[in-house]
């Protein structure tokens, strides 16, 4: 398969559209990949994407995706925007309807070699422990006054009520609070789906893994993190549940008479879009941040029952185990950032459509513990492979506005998964690996076979190349809890 | 003729739903979109529920009936089989979507998160309704 013409290959791993492509795009497109990337990305629609999101008014610099790129909707899979405040516009089709999905990662003092004997325990334990599935309930009831506190104070929240230690904060992107959340640009909808759903984990590719660090990049930065060889550690991917669906929906309506209020003429209906400062825009931010307050406390509630497991399998504290916050980041969101355009520091509204952000060493917003460093990026792999830690770069600041890719990408439909793979063949095949399954439904499996994704190591290599991120640590699944 | 069928999309799903006029059209999108969700043979039609939604347009009002139902399964714990839409406009329509409460024995196949805008075609081609639309899962 060739590369389509269109596309100029200006770097090792970076490849431009340019905006005379075609006469809608008011800055070139950018796609970060090889070339295996490239024609995986030309199969469906995802370069077309990149195109659309060139369209949207007021867009700086470029239409950015990252090597992980797939087809969305609206937005492609892996896609960065980011807006000018004057003139640029916000779209919640820049985020997603799970607003503020992301990955955190806790580590633990334990090894492999410990916890072997433990092991069943511990995944019986957390399956117990972890309510998951569709439309899952949780542990967690709270009224509206309870909701509203949880949507504007996001991690303190849960602090305050019990879940977690005040330390996590510092390991938690915007220290677990996105500021200017407005309960009140929440509709009862979203109320309604979110008030029985803090702490749940949901379905679909949501997990929780219990993982084994198998290498180690650069010791120096795996050290600062807390990380080494043989190490256990823990992953969540979970998002905001019913609220951050229910408020994309709702203010996709709302976006959608905007588009024709404020004259804009864009290719896909789901790019809908507002000026940032219209009042439709800012409603739609503080709506946003609210799912982004209730995403960081769901997985917050979540890490407080993994610390509860392993406490009651070792019959130890999670202090003494060591059960600490490496980082939590978030791959579904827009935020209000400063970033270097032409020689000038400008504030800018940065879209992150599957893609996460990676700031470089010495950035105030890091933790005093990592600022040397740079921002830990955790990139889940699929669940039979791989997942990574990177770490932001000086360079990566200057590229795509300081973001690097956020997993593995699809590369195979759910359909086509379900038809080529059986989730229980699937599940002996990784048990003969050493992967322990606890999956609620079998077809739901199938869906997220590691056939069904991109190669993950590929996908971080090509950040590493075009100097998006640094690798710092490779973790193998050993056991995998699904919805 | 087919009711609907379900078309590729690298990491969603995608419906395409057919109907001699407009309010069969959106009944079969609804069975797609169900049918996703849970096998029709597991579910009874034991209560019923009245949806009245509105839009700007039809395409937009399609997104907002399937959009409705699903905010029904979250919120109600309700899973459809039948739908009847009782009156349709461009922009409005009443409904009644017939089904059960989530059982034990229900096997809830998909979690849909949502029906997007993204590729949206609600049009009649050679006497046939057809729609078009995209779930994020």
């Amino acid at each position: 398969m060739a590369i389509p013409d269109y596309l100029e290959k200006i770097g090792p791993f970076t490849y431009r559209i340019a905006k005379s492509h075609h006469s809608g795009m008011r800055v070139d497109g950018v796609v970060y990949a090889d070339e295996r990337l490239i024609e995986q990305a030309d199969r469906d629609k995802a370069l077309e994407q990149v195109v659309n999101v060139a369209f949207l008014p007021g867009i700086v610099k470029a239409s950015y995706a990252m090597p992980d790129i797939h087809w969305g909707y609206g937005f492609p899979i892996g896609g960065v925007a980011a807006t000018s405040l004057k003139d640029g516009v916000i779209s919640p089709g820049g985020v997603g309807f799970d607003i503020s999905c992301g990955v955190r990662l806790m580590r633990t003092n334990l090894t492999v070699s410990e916890v072997q004997p433990y092991f069943n325990l511990l995944m019986q334990e957390l399956a117990r422990n972890i309510p998951k599935g569709v439309g899952s309930r949780g542990k967690i009831k709270v009224g509206h006054r309870e909701m509203e506190k949880l949507m504007t104070e996001g991690v303190e929240w849960a602090v305050r009520a019990g879940y977690g230690w005040p330390e996590d904060l510092d390991f938690i992107e915007e220290r677990g609070c996105l500021k200017g959340a407005n309960p009140e640009k929440v509709t009862p909808r979203a109320f309604e789906r979110g008030k029985d759903q803090p702490g749940t984990l949901g379905a679909g590719n949501h997990f929780i893994e219990i993982q084994e660090v198998v290498e180690t990049y650069d010791e120096k930065i795996a050290n600062v993190l807390g990380l080494f060889r043989k190490q256990i550690v823990v992953m969540v991917h979970s998002g905001s549940r019913g609220v951050g669906h229910q408020i994309c929906t709702d203010y996709l309506k709302v976006m959608d008479q905007a588009v024709r209020k404020y004259g804009f003429s864009l290719p896909d209906r789901q790019l809908a879009c507002a000026p940032i400062n219209s009042p439709e825009g800012k409603d739609y931010f503080a709506a946003m941040a609210c799912a982004v307050n209730y995403a960081l406390t769901n997985r917050h509630c979540l890490s407080h029952w993994i610390r509860e497991s392993f406490e009651k399998t070792f019959k130890k504290s999670a202090s003494s185990l060591g059960l600490h916050l490496v980082y939590d980041v978030s791959h579904n969101i827009a935020k209000i950032e400063e970033h270097q355009v032409n020689g000038e520091r400008v504030t800018l509204c940065v879209h992150r459509k599957g893609a996460t952000r990676a700031f470089g060493p010495g950035h105030p917003d890091l933790p005093e513990k990592y600022r040397e460093v740079g921002q830990p990026v955790i990139i889940p792999g699929d669940m039979g492979t791989a997942s990574y830690v990177l770490v932001g770069t000086e360079r990566g600041e200057k590229e795509a506005f300081a973001s690097t890719c956020h997993g593995a990408g699809r590369v195979m439909s759910r359909s086509q998964a379900k038809r080529q793979i059986r989730g229980d063949v699937l599940k002996r095949e990784l048990e003969s690996k050493g992967i322990v399954i606890m999956a609620g439904h079998m077809a739901l499996l199938a869906e997220e076979a590691p056939d069904a994704y991109k190669d993950v190591s590929q996908v971080v290599d090509v950040c590493e190349g075009a100097g998006l991120s640094k690798k710092v640590a490779k973790m193998r699944p050993l056991g995998v809890l699904k919805g | 003729m087919k009711k609907f069928k379900y078309f590729n999309h690298t990491a969603d799903i995608g419906l395409e739903a057919y109907g001699g006029e407009t309010k069969e059209v959106f009944e079969n999108a609804a069975r797609g979109l169900f049918n996703l969700i849970v096998e029709p043979g597991e579910v009874e039609l034991k209560e019923e529920v009245e949806v009245r939604v509105e839009a700007g347009d039809i395409e937009a009002l399609l997104v907002e009936w399937l959009n409705e139902l699903l905010y029904l399964f979250e919120t109600k714990k309700m899973v459809f089989k039948d739908f009847q839409i009782e009156e349709i406009s461009e922009t409005a329509l009443k409904a009644k979507a017939k089904g059960e409460k989530v059982k034990s024995n229900h096997e809830i196949k998909t979690q849909i998160k949502a029906c997007t805008y993204h590729l949206l075609k609600v049009e009649k081609k050679n006497k046939t309704w057809h729609a078009k639309v995209i779930f994020d899962v």
